[in-house]
């Protein structure tokens, strides 16, 4: 009885010691939450552990956002964020607002050009081709290079980045206590008055980008690939880093029409953690943020993505190993069932513990790797639950796939046991605190989950959510999503390429 | 009179132009938070194992690791990847009283981790669990240190995994760049980058494992770094009751190494299935401990560091030629480094590329990094100084480093003194002396045949070969036992 009793208590202990110093009502001390004026909301977390801060500015807008023929757009923006304002990087800014807008005629007329479907001239492309350089090349002899990244070095300026997905934007760094008044300069004006200088350069760079993180990748190919077969309508079908047509095409007039769409103060949440003290710091980041200008939200209603009722299939026939990669659609991160999909991606995939390591890595011994996970492409609209894993040699996706489907029939079949649904829950609890120990991961966390809900208090009340999963919601998501109508396979195959002598 | 007028207006104009400072440089920065780094303390037991123990306070968790010498490069040429399989497995084969499998179950439902690793210079066990727990976790990560049972069927599983890794390994351009270029700086058969191959793995036994870990594993071996919610001095007295007995062995000794870069010239790797070439220089670089470290430092700041050095602006931002671009004069702390200058660029551009960062190079002694360019590499790093040293596991984790490599406690102190000595003087010698076009191999990963030129067009051209080995057993069984 005693013992019963006292294993009864066990979770209860591991909880109170995470409810310490690491609770909502502890943070709600340290945490101020402002919205100012103009819409945009800022909140700060006092953490003096060192005298440096780090801050996440996440805008509400990614390349879901894209429009059409322009794939890739709010990724360039992100990159053009770093090129400098009207007073940063530029020599003399009225001389180059009249040569950017000169290098931007230029553009329009050789794209006209260079697109017209019937009567072009290729001479006249060549010469038009010649003009856009040579107006870029004037525009450019006005441009203090990379300045805007030189004074955030040159102050201490650490981890400094940026991300796109297609759900948002963010960016970031860290930097010493007193550099606060001067970030809270260096941010807002970004976002105040940004320059497309430099933009068509850059667009090479993007355009580099893409050849790396996915034409050179056997991943990336089949990524594209698969997202691709799994939405049909939604725009999640497109890849963030854009279609190689539309990068070669877009101009700085649609980089800016996109800011100015997008980048609006209610649009933006920006997160301070670290040495702060948000009686002082507020003002500061009001004065300086609540100079962006508000305007109206932007129609927002991208096409839902319609039943799957079909079962899709991609087939990369690569000379690169195989590997197998599988999702089910599901609904967006504010539907009920939200924390059971956590869940699920848990118990399958966490640690050695998990269900796939344990029956393809360790017991069949057909597989190297094998997870599940969720939140893909993004999280803000219906999105996929996915299953990857890497076949081992001598064994074929076709053998992935079955092992896999039938752990997900005992997913549907049995309740799972009671230790697994613990470890699920006292996991949940730990990662939380686990991320609480540095200002980046913080400034992240809390200003994602204002953002995403308005309220930073979720990213505490989704563990909450996680504990209250039971094993009948588990069985019951799963029996609703993983459904072969509902599922899209991608696989890099290169059995057909060994057989022709490929490698 | 006019003349005289016009230098008079000229200075007067200099004048308001210096006093006007941009609306950046007129926001004040106040004095930096008075800032004392908690040091951890050191204990040394009579038996050799020395002991951090670093308090922190914020929340209710504990993180230790035991790094211990001798690595893969002690490992033998004709059992390649034991260390890695060692690392793997002694976590996975579980302890004398517990199988792997029974300590991932009591481990998890913790939510708490003790994992193992083997690197090249060392092996690690680290654990990290919540404070209530530590008693439990700790029982386990001595079990797994002092009586650790190799179990053959986690050694056939950590085996299949390897040679899934060997089959895989040239699917990735980056990654065959990354690996192949380090063969070329350090010689194909040296211990730091030699690979593991179908037969050197199958090779590895579990009396392997086990014979390793009789050598290696005893205190006066080890550095142990424990940060977290506890009090010293208790955790002092367990830690000392745990190891203190534990007699003293063999110390392990640092091997004898060769170093013999590939020849300066050009290396190529064809890979039909990309459109971008993964482009790398290297060369022999240096270590920590050698005084032109600090000017190397702030070189490499400037020339490939961050978004304001050299590199990044003329390569990638003036010439929009690549994503990727940067490195430097790598400095390691007890070996020589690698010198490394890395970048991808469209197929198309190869060449272009490759002659856009040789004159980059070629510019380093007609155009000498500027005092201008100095002073902005320094105020990076010495800004950012506080960065090294901002929360105490990192502070735990630069003394560990030093323990292990010899190095004075007071490195990082050092660290930033000579950062700030060095002069325009200094980065130009360092340039000169460690980075030449003439001693580089270079190596391009990439599709041939959409080459803006042929590589030969710049000089000699060497193909490499990286065709893996097939097992013994045949190309599609690799060897099982």
């Amino acid at each position: 009885m005693n013992k019963r009793l006292l294993r009864l208590l066990t979770p209860v202990i591991v909880l109170c010691g995470l409810c310490a110093a690491q609770d909502i009502s502890s943070f709600e001390k340290r945490i101020t939450v402002k919205k100012l004026d103009n819409g945009l909301t800022v909140l700060i977390c006092e953490r003096p552990e060192a005298p440096v801060f780090a801050f996440y500015t996440h805008v509400d807008a990614g390349s879901v956002q894209d429009p059409m023929g322009q794939t890739g757009l709010a990724h360039m923006f992100e990159h053009m964020a770093f090129k400098g304002t009207d007073k940063i990087g530029t020599k003399d800014y009225p001389a180059e607002k009249a040569a950017l807008e000169k290098v931007e005629k230029a553009y329009s007329a050789y794209i006209y050009e260079r697109d017209k479907r019937v009567g072009r001239d290729e001479a006249k492309i060549k010469r038009l081709e010649a003009e856009w350089h040579a107006a870029a090349d004037a525009a450019n002899q006005y441009v203090v290079p990379g300045e805007f990244a030189e004074i955030i070095e040159r102050n201490g300026g650490e981890g400094m980045n940026a991300g796109t997905s297609d759900d948002e934007t963010s960016y970031h760094y860290s930097m010493p206590e007193n550099r606060l008044q001067l970030w809270a300069y260096l941010e807002s004006e970004r976002f105040l008055h940004p320059v497309m200088r430099e933009f068509y350069k850059e667009r090479n760079v993007v355009i580099e980008e893409r050849r790396m993180r996915t034409d050179s990748r056997p991943i990336g190919r089949l990524v594209e690939q698969f997202i691709a077969a799994s939405f049909s309508a939604h725009p999640y079908h497109r890849p963030t880093v854009g279609y190689m047509g539309d990068l070669n095409s877009f101009s700085a007039t649609d980089a800016q029409k996109f800011f100015d769409e997008y980048y609006i103060p209610s649009n933006m949440v920006v997160a301070v953690v670290g040495d702060v003290k948000a009686a002082t710091a507020m003002p500061v980041i009001e004065k300086y943020f609540g100079r962006i200008p508000s305007h109206e939200k932007p129609e927002e209603a991208p096409t839902a993505e319609p039943p799957q009722n079909s079962e899709r299939t991609v087939i990369l026939h690569e000379r690169a190993q195989p590997v197998y990669l599988e999702g089910y659609h599901r609904p967006d991160y504010l539907a009920k069932d939200d924390a059971v999909y956590d869940a699920i991606a848990d118990l399958m995939s966490e640690g050695r513990t998990s269900r796939l390591y344990r029956t393809l890595v360790r017991d069949k011994k057909i597989a190297s790797v094998a997870a599940g996970f969720t939140g893909f492409p993004g999280v803000k609209y219906p999105h996929l639950f996915a299953f990857f894993a890497f076949p081992l040699p001598g064994h074929t996706p076709q053998e992935i796939a079955d092992s896999i489907h039938s752990e997900i029939d005992r997913l549907k079949k049995e309740d799972i046991s009671d230790d697994e649904l613990k470890m699920i829950k006292t996991r949940a609890k730990a990662n939380l605190l686990r991320g609480l120990a540095d200002n980046e991961g913080l400034a992240s966390q809390l200003g994602q989950s204002q953002a995403r809900y308005g309220d930073w208090r979720e990213l505490f009340r989704n563990v909450e959510r996680i504990d209250a999963v039971t094993k009948a919601d588990i069985r019951r998501v799963a029996n609703q999503i993983f459904v072969p109508t509902n599922r899209t396979v991608g696989i890099i195959d290169n059995a057909a390429v060994v057989a022709k002598g490929g490698q | 009179m006019k003349r005289i007028l016009t230098t008079a207006l000229l200075i007067s104009l200099c004048v308001s132009l210096a006093g006007a400072q941009a609306p950046w440089q007129q926001i004040p920065i106040p004095e930096l938070h008075k800032f004392q780094p908690q040091q951890p303390k050191r204990v040394q037991l009579p038996n050799g194992m020395v002991i951090f123990l670093q308090e922190d306070h914020e929340l209710p968790l504990v993180d230790a690791v035991a790094r211990i010498r001798g690595g893969s490069r002690s490992e033998t040429a004709a059992k390649v990847g034991l260390v890695d399989l060692y690392g793997e497995v002694w976590r996975t084969g579980g302890t004398k009283i517990q199988s792997g499998d029974e300590l991932d179950d009591y481990l998890e439902v913790r939510a708490a981790k003790v994992e193992t690793d083997g690197n090249a210079d060392s092996t690690t066990i680290s654990l990290s669990c919540l404070k209530a727990d530590f008693d439990d976790v700790f029982k386990v990560f001595n079990d797994l240190l002092r009586t650790p049972e190799f179990r053959a069927d986690k050694l056939d599983i950590a085996q299949k995994e390897y040679f899934d890794n060997i089959s895989r390994r040239n699917d990735d351009a980056a990654g065959i760049a990354g690996r192949e270029a380090a063969k070329l700086a350090y010689g194909a058969s040296n211990p730091y980058v030699r690979q593991a191959e179908y037969a050197t793995v199958a090779a590895v036994t579990p009396q392997d494992l086990i014979d390793w870990h009789k050598q290696y594993v005893v205190p006066n071996n080890i550095v142990f770094g424990i940060v977290g919610d506890f009090n010293s001095a208790e955790m002092e007295a367990k830690l000392r009751q745990a190891f203190a007995s534990w007699p003293k062995g063999t110390a392990a000794k640092k091997p004898e190494i060769q170093f013999t870069s590939a020849k300066p010239g050009y290396y190529v790797i064809n890979k039909e299935d990309v459109n971008q070439s993964s482009i790398r220089m290297v060369a022999l670089g240096t270590t920590r401990d050698n005084p032109d470290y600090y000017a190397l430092e702030v070189f490499n700041e400037a020339f490939g560091g961050g978004f304001s050095s050299r590199l990044f602006r003329d390569i990638r931002s003036a010439k929009g030629l690549a994503y990727s671009v940067g490195g430097g004069v790598g400095t390691t702390f007890d070996h020589p480094g690698v010198v490394r200058l890395s970048m991808g660029t469209k197929s198309t551009s190869t060449i272009e590329a490759i002659q856009a960062l040789f004159a980059d190079i070629d510019r380093l002694s007609k155009d000498p990094i500027s005092e201008d360019e100095l002073k902005r590499a320094k105020d990076s790093i010495l800004n950012s100084f506080v960065f090294n040293f901002d929360s105490p596991d990192k502070v735990l984790r630069e003394r560990m480093a030093y323990e292990y490599y010899g190095y004075p406690a007071d490195f990082l102190e050092r660290y930033r003194v000579g950062i700030e000595k060095v002069t325009p003087a200094d980065v130009a010698r360092v340039a000169a002396k460690y980075l030449h076009k003439d001693q580089l191999a270079v190596l391009v990963v990439g599709n041939t045949a959409e080459f803006d030129k042929p590589l030969a067009s710049l000089g000699t051209v060497s193909n490499v070969d990286i065709t893996i080995p097939p097992p013994p057993g045949g190309p599609e069984a690799p060897p099982t036992k």
